[in-house]
């Protein structure tokens, strides 16, 4: 039973990364079509800020140090995206493929600077010791570390909940996820949502970059790789522009995943890529997400 | 006076050229209906007045240049549309939708006329709008359009596919609305059009191949070669 809950709760741990990647494609894809492949160079400078940050204070930080440190993450992904869309992506509405080079490219680039600049060795992200103590839950000894993936994504959840529910910005951004001429022409400019969406999407893949580099032991240039891959499945999974959807979907895949390499090492990946592919096949529009018309 | 002008418009969608140079006057305070068979151009005349397609040519509303602006401002100008297929946010409430619509904060007032105009919208404020009916999503699509001070109205076929109490129902909102506001409408349903229509211009591939009063509507020798039907009922 104390397996059970432990490989549960580390796979909610690591839904939760997912996540936080998840969200800002998600709403970007569907709000714009935008596949942004630059996603996870916001999530690697969100990393690197939120070390540099973390550094300043010694090899280890406090929890409000951490939590700063995050949010500076946060805040620094959110301009950098908030910069790519104003520089390039506004330049390149409705030319999918040409997105897709381009913030192909975006993240090339900034894997090449961060990488001439500080190397591609991890290095240790200087977080508070207690994430390394366990926590009993139900006789499981649970890594601290998890329970604040877990808490902070589901903050994030509440808050873009919240957003889109009860703001002018969030009413504007659901309806152009759903019809986006239309906005338009009820005499509202939807490029403003666009902006706000991309600097939101940054934000939370920025605060992810900080706990990716607690999860993988260390920031690196080459740490957001496979967390952009599982958010653009958990992306499909969940339904493109389906906030929820990418919330329900991440969860389900990093459980599955993790309880997939406990009962049957390395087939993890397998058994997400089949569930993908079952998805697709059943549900195109994915968990959540909507028909077009 | 004339609210809006249209001079040689021409708009290419993908290559394949749709309008070939319309020109008409849509004058203020009456109501203009733009008729024509399927496929000659009407919507894509209101499109690009609103500039959801791009066009070339000439477009002034009140004088003012609006060809090459960029929808929302075009809007802002005070072009409201009704669109053919409606187009509401299904997964937005009624309240969400109107609230989305209306760009002013005073807008107490605005929504009082509304809800007067359409009792329903009102009791059913709080459902989602994909679950309306027919005619229901329409008069949130009317609503939406009438929410905002606006020079002209433009509305796109708005009784496509609604059953006959329904089109009664739309064409008396219509109607009231008429008496408030400069009006574009195109219509198939020739009924409504003699109800409501001060002015009638009518098009074929692409241009305008008459425009005066409605009184040719009546006859229907006029009607049958203009239109390619025959009457036309409530």
């Amino acid at each position: 039973m104390d397996t059970f809950i432990l490989i549960l709760i580390t796979g909610i741990g690591l839904g939760a990364l997912y996540f936080l990647i998840a969200s800002g494609l998600s709403l970007i894809y569907g709000l714009m079509g935008v596949l942004n492949f630059a996603h996870g160079s916001f999530l690697t400078v969100g990393a690197f800020v939120g070390f540099w940050v973390a550094s300043k204070m010694g090899f280890e930080t406090s929890m409000p140090e951490f939590i700063l440190a995050m949010i500076v993450g946060g805040l620094a992904a959110g301009l950098f995206a908030l910069l790519i869309e104003q520089l390039l992506i506004t330049r390149l509405y409705d030319r999918h493929i040409d997105q897709a080079l381009v913030t192909v490219g975006v993240s090339l680039v900034v894997g090449a600077v961060l990488g001439g600049w500080f190397g591609n060795d991890l290095r240790m992200f200087p977080a508070p010791l207690w994430f390394l103590t366990a926590i009993d839950i139900g006789g499981a000894k649970i890594p601290a570390d998890r329970v604040v993936y877990i808490v902070t994504a589901l903050l994030l959840l509440i808050a873009n909940w919240a957003l889109l529910k009860f703001t002018r910005i969030g009413l504007i951004i659901r309806a152009g996820v759903e019809n986006r001429n239309m906005v338009n022409a009820l005499g509202i400019n939807v490029r403003r949502a666009f902006s706000t969406v991309f600097f939101l999407g940054g934000f939370a893949a920025g605060v992810g970059g900080v706990l990716v580099s607690v999860y993988s032991n260390g920031v690196s240039p080459l740490i957001a790789g496979t967390y952009l891959i599982y958010g653009f499945i958990v992306v499909v999974i969940g339904g493109m522009g389906s906030v929820p959807g990418s919330f329900l979907a991440a969860m389900m895949i990093g459980i599955i995943r993790q309880f997939a390499n406990y009962y049957a090492t390395g087939l993890g990946d397998f058994v997400v890529v089949i569930l993908l592919a079952v998805v697709l096949l059943i549900r195109p529009q994915g968990l959540l997400g909507k028909v077009r018309a | 006076m004339i609210a809006l002008s249209v001079k040689d418009l021409h708009v290419k969608i993908n290559e394949s050229h749709i309008l070939h140079g319309v020109t008409f006057d849509v004058p203020a305070h009456k109501v203009t209906a733009l008729l024509g068979r399927n496929g000659v151009g009407k919507s894509t005349t209101l499109k690009g007045i609103l500039g959801l397609y791009p066009g070339t040519g000439s477009v002034q509303l009140h004088g003012q240049e609006i060809i090459g602006m960029p929808t929302y401002k075009i809007v802002q100008t005070g072009v409201a549309y009704v669109p053919e297929d409606r187009e509401i946010f299904a997964t937005l409430s009624v309240r969400e939708n109107l609230a989305l619509a209306s760009r002013s904060k005073s807008n107490g007032e605005a929504f009082k006329t509304i809800y007067d105009l359409f009792p329903e919208l009102n009791a059913r404020a709080s459902q989602l709008a994909g679950s309306l009916s027919g005619g229901q999503q329409q008069m949130v699509a009317i609503a939406r359009a009438l929410l905002n001070k606006n020079e002209i109205l433009l509305v796109d076929e708005p009784t496509k596919g609604l059953a006959p109490k329904l089109v009664t129902e739309v064409a008396n909102a219509l109607e009231k609305t008429a008496h408030e506001t400069t009006m574009l409408i195109v219509e198939q349903n020739l009924a409504l059009v003699r109800r409501i229509a001060d002015n009638v211009v009518v098009m074929d591939q692409g241009r305008v191949i008459f425009q005066g009063g409605p009184e040719n509507l009546n006859d229907p020798a006029w009607v049958h070669q203009m239109l390619g039907v025959s009457g036309g009922s409530l």
